[in-house]
């Protein structure tokens, strides 16, 4: 059924559809929408949910810590400060190898404070050791909270689902939400391995030596290190899961097909513009314009941050000029993030001449400063038609200093 | 700069609900023919009676901009005060539309080369049975007749349906009573 909603009801449907069983979260702005219709739709009885208020973003993934390692499917959401407040129990989730799904509404990072969208929240998390995955529109919202279930409990492995605050969060579209039974089939019940129960007493997560060890079976038992690498060698071969879950969806809806990367008149393009979110459909728009022109443009967005789909990345871009990569985050002191990463998948393409595409980075959009079509327009006009000088250096686009 | 949208720039104060109403005709004109629909209300500075402003685009084709409009093809002031407080008809495309909500006729207004569709939502949705000051749903009807872009089958349809067990029969009979009531003002 095709309803216009937030993209926040959007990402509510998705976890409701889902059947969570635990949901714990404060409300943040922009988050707070989400929250809030979860916790209607739990109180008018329309999904059997524990709703757990909590006093802080630190507490309620704790919350979803102990649910999750009880055995339920456990939801949360937040943003921004919110997220950082998580940061020790993100690593904590991933670690302990916890299928948490969690919704973050992308807004920059106080100080000073802003409500309004960047991605340097969800960007700063990168190496906590879950997977991220940024949706365009709102139809990408639902069906990705959906499949990062599906995910998440395949893999082990927590899940955030990440979307532009205010630009998704609270602006309307059309979207299609999924019919209950067929989301049943698609996402069965959770059923973990191994799960806390009163009647067999364990300790989990408990100080594990630098050393691998023998267990009171005599099994040799992990050390720290070899968690570590499982961590990483499952992550890496999430990739794998991802494209399965993906396309079981889309036998299902008839949605999907693209999750590591989704292309737009790429496929003949000299130049190829780079976003995240809805910055990359709005991309679309600046690129029919420059095709109108006669300048070979598309647009490549990133649906899958961790683990980097560096192979998809690396054919998707090897054989073009040039890439202008456009972010709204910054490692401060060098360069957008996901730029560093393509130049990463980049490095062992070189063409025939010995020569790569150039890889160029715009920072834009920073605390919510508003993009305007004609201002992408002329960057990257600018950026297919001049050599570039100091390629490793960003250039902002919007900045009134 | 896709040249095939149609941007129509809402302002109210906070706490008028103008973004219900934006919200309204998004999902009546998706239903009538308009598939690429997109409502990005302004953001953060919501402050009950404060001016607030929305943005509808209306496209036959998928709408990937969500950028907040800067040359409306319609204005619809759901308060005539907001018209002397700042300049919100700004970037109004020549020849655009102006709907507002207001005691005086749409002679009155002189706004350059604009269509001024006027009508006092104020009086008539109190009329329609709804409380003092409640106008989101009757200034609707106004948007409806002076745009022609949707019916008021499914206008009235889609707010009764957003109104439910909140008086929707007053709301829609607000929209109705108003749409009846109001007068277009030629190019001046």
């Amino acid at each position: 059924m095709q309803i216009i909603e937030s993209g926040n009801v959007a990402a509510a449907l998705g976890v409701k559809l889902s059947r969570a069983q635990v949901i714990a979260a404060y409300p943040i702005t922009p988050q707070t929408p989400l929250t809030e219709k979860l916790s209607e739709i739990i109180e008018a009885g329309d999904m059997t949910a524990e709703y757990i208020p909590v006093e802080s973003e630190h507490s309620a993934l704790a919350i979803c810590i102990a649910a999750s390692s009880a055995g339920a499917r456990s939801f949360t959401a937040t943003s921004a400060n919110g997220l950082l407040y998580m940061h020790e129990q993100l690593h904590w989730a991933s670690g302990a190898r916890l299928p948490i799904v969690m919704c973050v509404v992308n807004r920059g990072v106080g100080a000073p404070w802003t409500v309004w969208n960047d991605h340097q929240d969800s960007m700063s998390q990168r190496d906590t050791g879950w997977i991220q995955i940024y949706a365009n529109d709102h139809q990408q919202i639902i069906d990705s909270v959906i499949k990062a279930f599906a995910l998440a409990e395949e893999v082990m492995i927590p899940v955030m689902v990440c979307y532009d605050g205010y630009l998704l969060s609270h602006t309307y579209m059309p979207f299609d939400i999924p019919e209950a039974t067929l989301t049943d089939s698609f996402l069965p019940p959770y059923r973990p391995a191994y799960c806390l129960d009163p009647d067999e007493p364990a300790n989990l997560n408990t100080v594990t030596l630098s050393d691998v060890r023998t267990d009171i079976n005599g099994v040799k038992a992990h050390g720290y290190m070899e968690i570590r690498h499982l961590l990483q060698q499952d992550m890496l071969a999430s990739m794998d899961a991802i494209e399965r879950v993906d396309s079981r969806f889309k036998n299902i809806f008839g949605r999907g097909g693209s999750p590591f990367i989704e292309s737009y008149r790429s496929d003949d393009a000299r130049f190829i513009a780079v976003g995240i979110g809805s910055l990359s459909y709005h991309l679309r728009d600046v690129v029919d314009d420059l095709r109108d022109e006669g300048i070979s443009v598309g647009v490549m967005s990133m649906q899958l941050y961790r683990p980097f789909p560096y192979q998809a990345v690396a054919k998707a871009l090897k054989d073009c000029q040039g890439v202008i990569v456009f972010e709204k985050a910054l490692s401060y002191g060098y360069q957008g993030p996901v730029c560093s990463d393509i130049k990463s998948a980049l490095y062992h393409y070189v063409g025939p001449e010995g020569s790569r595409p150039f890889v160029l980075n715009y920072i834009l959009g920073l605390g919510g400063r508003e993009i305007l079509t004609k201002d992408l327009y002329e960057g990257l006009k600018l950026s297919c038609t001049t050599k570039p000088s100091s390629p490793d250096k960003p250039r902002w686009i919007g900045l009134k200093l | 700069m896709k040249r095939d949208i149609i941007e129509i720039r809402w302002h109210g104060r906070g706490g008028q609900g103008a973004i219900t109403a934006a919200k309204i005709v998004a999902k009546a004109t998706f239903e009538t023919g308009f598939p690429g629909v997109v409502m990005v209300p302004t953001f953060g500075t919501e402050r009950r009676g404060a001016p607030v402003f929305t943005s509808l685009k209306l496209s036959r084709e998928r709408i990937y901009d969500l950028s907040p409009i800067e040359y409306p093809d319609i204005i619809v002031v759901l308060d005539h005060l907001l018209l002397e407080e700042g300049d919100i008809i700004k970037g109004l495309k020549p020849g655009g539309l102006i709907v507002v909500n207001t005691p005086r006729p749409p002679q009155a207004y002189s706004f350059n080369g604009m269509v001024v569709a006027a009508a006092d939502v104020t009086h008539l949705a109190n009329k329609a049975g709804l409380p003092q000051g409640v106008v989101n749903t009757g200034i609707i009807g106004a948007f409806a007749k002076a745009s022609n872009l949707s019916d008021m089958d499914t206008l009235t349809r889609v707010i009764e349906e957003e109104f439910r067990g909140r008086k929707p029969k007053e709301n829609a009979g607000s929209a109705i009573e108003t749409y009846e009531h109001t007068v277009i003002g030629g190019l001046q």
